[in-house]
């Protein structure tokens, strides 16, 4: 059977298959996001859903499958086409760790810029914007250690958009926070996301993080079931 | 929970008299609440009013006759119906989902797409509470917070439900 994406489909993935030796990662996965949609990626420890996200970013290979990004295939671009891809179009939040300790909270938003090669001033001042719209441009002369976890996620998000990047990969993006913290992290984010159309592929097992999406896949034994299109 | 989509769930392995139906009924789902007699044979009326089912045969007794019951393809179909929709999310809603996974079980439908289903209906109300809770003030916050974590412990039982589907597939169709 042939898969078609949806049209209209910023980044979308057909029949992907990943194994790591004798385990099988991903089972023939799909998926599809549109600009500006929230989409999370749902599922139990282990069923593939950060492989599935890795593949998309571009950041794992997948054993076959298609996926396409803006109309082009990702498996026909190089490495070096693929990593300008991740630092130019791509924003990335994890879960742990993103935040480089010797840097200031404001160096650190800046970081992709500079990576970029946008100047100091010019980089900082629209790390200091993002950081207002985040509400932690407090903390701006603060290093990563001296600030809370919540404080330092929303840290990272502001660091992940700052490129203005047209997908954000949110990768458990509030599972070292408490629910109040979480809650915020994700009003947050979704709010600017949504204010610049960037669409944002969320995994998460937690339902409150899932509730700011807009629709849900869900991934079992490496194969994906998207929720809406199911019904 | 519906009490005649369960029963006919039940004759789809068969048909049965209503005194079989009850005690596989209890044994199944009734642990703590089992039928009465006389929930049984009306609940069997209706459902033959209705065509869901038929009167297989009657045997004669030394008490009154007993009828056996056979599921219709109309039976099977409303079976196949009530199991593919998803319920309104509320609060203590797990009885009713355990009966229709262990239901799906029995019958050999997919019980991973029920709980699918469900979770996705649960979601839905999450985030149209989640859009009222950012919108609203304080008050509101609270409120939805309590409807929240209602629906938060529904879809975590949900969840563990989905993992241990093999286990709970030995053990009702032991």
């Amino acid at each position: 059977m042939t898969r078609v994406s949806p049209p209209g489909s910023l980044l979308a993935a057909q029949d992907l298959r990943k194994a790591y030796g004798p385990t099988t990662a991903l089972d023939g996965a799909d998926f599809s996001i549109h600009p500006g949609e929230v989409v999370a990626v749902m599922g139990p420890s282990g069923s593939g859903k950060s492989t599935l996200l890795h593949c998309l970013a571009g950041i794992v290979t997948p054993d076959s499958g298609s996926i396409t990004y803006n109309g082009h295939e990702l498996a026909t671009m190089s490495d070096a086409q693929r990593s300008a891809l991740r630092r130019s179009e791509f924003g990335f939040v994890f879960q742990f760790g993103q935040l480089v300790p010797e840097l200031t909270c404001v160096e650190n938003v800046a970081l992709p810029l500079r990576l970029n090669g946008t100047s100091r001033k010019e980089a900082e001042r629209a790390a200091l914007r993002w950081m207002e719209r985040l509400e932690v441009d407090d903390l701006r002369k603060k290093r990563p250690g001296e600030v809370s976890g919540g404080q330092g996620q929303r840290v990272a998000v502001a660091r992940a958009l700052v490129t203005g990047p047209r997908v954000l990969f949110a990768d458990e993006p509030t599972g070292a926070l408490d629910s109040l913290n979480g809650e915020r992290v994700m009003g947050l984010l979704t709010e600017a996301a949504r204010s610049t159309n960037a669409a944002v592929v969320l995994v998460t097992h937690e339902a409150r993080v899932a509730a700011y999406s807009d629709r849900e896949v869900v991934v079992r034994d490496g194969r994906s079931r998207d929720m809406e299109r199911a019904i | 929970m519906s009490i005649g989509h369960t029963l006919l769930g039940l004759l789809e392995s068969g048909p049965r008299h209503g005194y079989d139906l009850k005690r596989a009924f209890d044994e199944k789902f009734g642990h703590d609440r089992p039928l009465h007699y006389g929930q049984v044979y009306s609940t069997m009326s209706r459902l033959l009013k209705n065509g869901l089912v038929e009167v297989d045969g009657i045997e004669p007794g030394g008490g009154p006759e007993r009828k056996r019951y056979a599921i219709t393809d109309a039976g099977i179909t409303d079976v196949e119906r009530w199991l593919a929709t998803p319920e309104k999310p509320e609060p203590y809603l797990q009885s009713l989902l355990y009966s229709k996974v262990v239901l799906a079980l029995l019958t050999q439908r997919a019980a991973a797409d029920i709980l699918d289903t469900q979770r996705s209906e649960h979601l839905r109300g999450m985030r149209i509470l989640t859009d009222r809770k950012r919108q609203g003030d304080f008050a509101d916050q609270l409120i939805c917070d309590h409807a929240l974590f209602h629906l938060e412990a529904d879809l975590r039982w949900l969840e563990l439900t989905a993992a241990r589907l093999d286990k709970l597939a030995e053990a009702v169709t032991a």
